[in-house]
């Protein structure tokens, strides 16, 4: 065993990658939930994306159109959800399992002329100058531009949430509907807009898989992040930027376990592959343990049915 | 669409049972389970390929099913059961995995050929086992790893520790370290086959480590990806060639060559000649290929590499010649001892040298 062939500073670098689709999904899924909609679709969606932005990086041959259709791929399974629950009223749990199962399948047709190819390279951006400081270099300037746009995004729906009238607006139909409705705002018009938001961020975190992370398109590739990004929301308590830390709990343990497997470390291989799940789930609870009453974060009206009748 | 061939072929099967038999088809059909998608460039494509082979030799005297992703286990002998049913002549079950499934549903079907890859239990006269000496293979790519290496560690992506792997990595650990005493071998078990995700995730954490050459027994290209997105790591093609990553990262590879063994079965069945056997063939009949080398590696290197292989090819060398110790220090083999098939077929250790536990 040879730990200190294990550098921190890669470790870092490549956790942040390996966190982002998983920090992507979620944060899309927190908005939806913060509008009091709970769409267990969210691994459906990644698949989708992931497989409409592969497709159509390999047709056109820029990952960044491929991205825009992931997130297009994402938005328009999550309307289905959307028109499903918001205008004929059903159940949203059933729903959005169903759109997982249905994400899953129709994935793999779309995906059957595209197994084993090469997708077009998404580059690092290597900042000049830069990336190369030592040890902060390879951490902070030196990873593909979807991986800042992940943390962008993370900051923007933490300022859009509290600091703007839409986040207002958006956190009033999530806690009473009702009262929101009868101020005059458009509770299924938040709530679809919100919806397709979650769809659209868990299609690029799809695709972040398939073009770059791996990059190769394969049927189930997205292997339950979907499931993680919600469980991250809700241990999160629905704020974004401990979101972000659950996502890279996550990806860190994921990676740590993969390179103490290369150390040697003397601990059985089955033991290291379930340590992301449990590390994740026992600080996250902890955390929200400790505080009380954030672990009450839940919007008030989360996966309530709304009619404007009632 | 392959899923609705099966399930149709299932409900014609029922309909025609007794009949179909009866006038004794007149097309044998081939029937072949696959563990990962035909497109996956490795393990499966090769596979699909000699059964496209079978299919281009007897033409219309033959007709194929095949169904892909099947999962090692109590699915598998689903899909065998039901390739049965559909009256299939000769089913190709391949993958270790299928070991157990294959043996029982052949003994629910006597008048069945069965042919499992890599395995090796023939419980029932219609049950034979056929693999290739990839060890063959996977000692050329260790004496080119070994000479290639700057940073000294090799990264290797285990999927299962079955002997068939442990065989692999043995043969690929001998020959490097022969070529340079300082090789260290990082193994990181993945336990699947295929796994892009996961795959990648692995050769990324062993470059990290410092591993420049990555050698992988998983089916999928993603390796190969992530040793061509860090630059300065080679791999090699497994199973099939993966030439789309030519000339490095990918500077060789071992190539499966099943068709001749296919055609040659299936033509049994037909002659009514078919007899169980246990085939294992390497490098000189033409089994296992070795890749392409490519100008990455330096011609002396790759002079002596084409030497490994034509001496193999000849019969004048086995990987596994003494000198070997295991792993515990203990001998293995002795000076000019040569290993057995049996203690090969099992061999459930590490030579000396090999840091880490199989794991059980």
């Amino acid at each position: 065993m040879d730990l200190s062939s294990i550098s921190p500073t890669l470790l870092i670098a490549s956790l942040m990658v390996a966190a982002t689709p998983i920090l992507l999904a979620a944060i899309g899924e927190l908005i939806v939930e913060k509008a009091g909609v709970l769409n267990l679709g969210v691994e459906g969606m990644m698949i989708t994306g992931a497989i409409c932005g592969f497709a159509i990086a390999v047709e056109t041959g820029s990952p960044v159109i491929g991205f825009i259709a992931a997130a297009a791929g994402g938005a328009l399974l999550s309307l289905i959800f959307g028109v499903l629950t918001q205008y004929l009223l059903s159940n949203q749990v059933a729903t959005g399992l169903a759109l997982t199962l249905f994400g899953l399948g129709l994935s793999s047709l779309m995906g059957q002329s595209y197994v084993g190819i090469k997708p077009p390279q998404t580059n690092k951006l290597d900042i000049p100058v830069l990336s190369d400081i030592p040890v902060l270099g390879p951490i902070l300037f030196n990873h593909d531009i979807m991986v800042y746009f992940a943390l962008a995004l993370v900051v923007l729906v933490w300022l859009g949430l509290n600091r703007t009238r839409a986040g207002l607006v958006l956190r009033a139909v999530g806690e009473n509907h009702d009262a929101a409705h009868a101020l005059g705002y458009k509770v299924i018009r938040v709530r679809l807009l919100a919806i397709m938001f979650g769809g659209a961020c868990a299609g690029l975190g799809g695709a972040y898989l398939s073009l770059i992370r791996v990059p190769q398109w394969t049927e189930g590739m997205t292997a339950g992040a979907g499931w993680i990004a919600l469980a991250i929301v809700v241990f999160g308590a629905w704020r974004p930027f401990r979101v972000l830390l659950g996502a890279y709990l996550f990806g860190g343990v994921t990676v740590l376990q993969l390179n103490l497997q290369a150390a040697g470390l003397a601990i059985p291989v089955e033991y290291l592959s379930m340590s992301p799940y449990l590390i994740t789930i026992a600080v996250l609870v902890v955390m929200s343990a400790k505080r009380g009453r954030t672990s009450l974060a839940a919007p008030a009206s989360l996966g309530r049915i709304f009619h404007a009748s009632q | 669409m392959k899923r609705r061939t099966i399930l149709a072929g299932a409900v014609a099967a029922l309909a025609l049972t007794g009949t179909a038999f009866a006038d004794g088809h007149a097309k044998t059909k081939v029937g072949f389970v696959y563990v990962g998608p035909v497109g996956d460039g490795g393990w499966t494509y090769e596979h699909d390929q000699g059964r496209l082979a079978v299919e281009a030799e007897f033409g219309d005297k033959v007709e194929t099913v095949y169904q892909e992703n099947v999962p090692e286990g109590a699915d598998a002998e689903r899909v065998i059961t039901q390739m049965a049913l559909q009256g299939a002549d000769i089913i190709f079950t391949t993958s270790f995995g299928y070991m157990d499934p294959t043996n029982a549903v052949a003994a629910k079907f006597p008048d069945v050929k069965f042919e499992h890859a890599t395995g090796y239990k023939r419980e029932t006269p219609n049950v034979s086992t056929y693999s290739a000496r990839f060890y063959e293979g996977r000692a050329v790519q260790g004496h080119i790893a070994g000479k290639m290496t700057k940073t000294n560690k090799i990264g290797y992506i285990a999927s299962f520790p079955i002997p068939e792997v442990i065989r692999g990595i043995n043969s690929a650990y001998i020959h490097a370290k022969r070529v340079n005493p300082d090789v260290e071998f990082n193994i990181v078990w993945a336990y699947t086959w295929f796994d892009p995700a996961k795959e990648a995730d692995a050769a990324t954490a062993l470059i990290e480590q410092g591993a420049d050459v990555i050698l992988q027994h998983t089916d999928s290209t993603a390796p190969l990806a992530a040793a061509e997105k860090a630059g300065n790591v080679i791999g090699f093609g497994q199973a099939s060639d993966m030439a789309e990553y030519k000339p490095s990262p990918r500077v060789s590879s071992i190539i499966d060559n099943w068709a001749p063994y296919y055609i040659a079965r299936v033509k049994a069945v037909m002659d009514g000649t078919w007899e169980s056997v246990d085939t294992w063939d390497g490098i000189a009949p033409g089994m296992v290929e070795i890749g392409e080398i490519t100008d990455a590696v330096p011609a002396d290197i790759k002079a002596e590499a084409l030497a490994m292989e034509a001496a193999m090819a000849a019969g004048e060398y086995n990987p596994f010649t003494g000198p070997l110790n295991k792993q515990d220090g203990s001998v293995w083999l002795a000076e000019g001892e040569t290993a057995d098939d049996g203690t090969l077929a099992g061999m459930s250790f590490f030579v000396e040298g090999l840091t880490g536990d199989i794991p059980n």
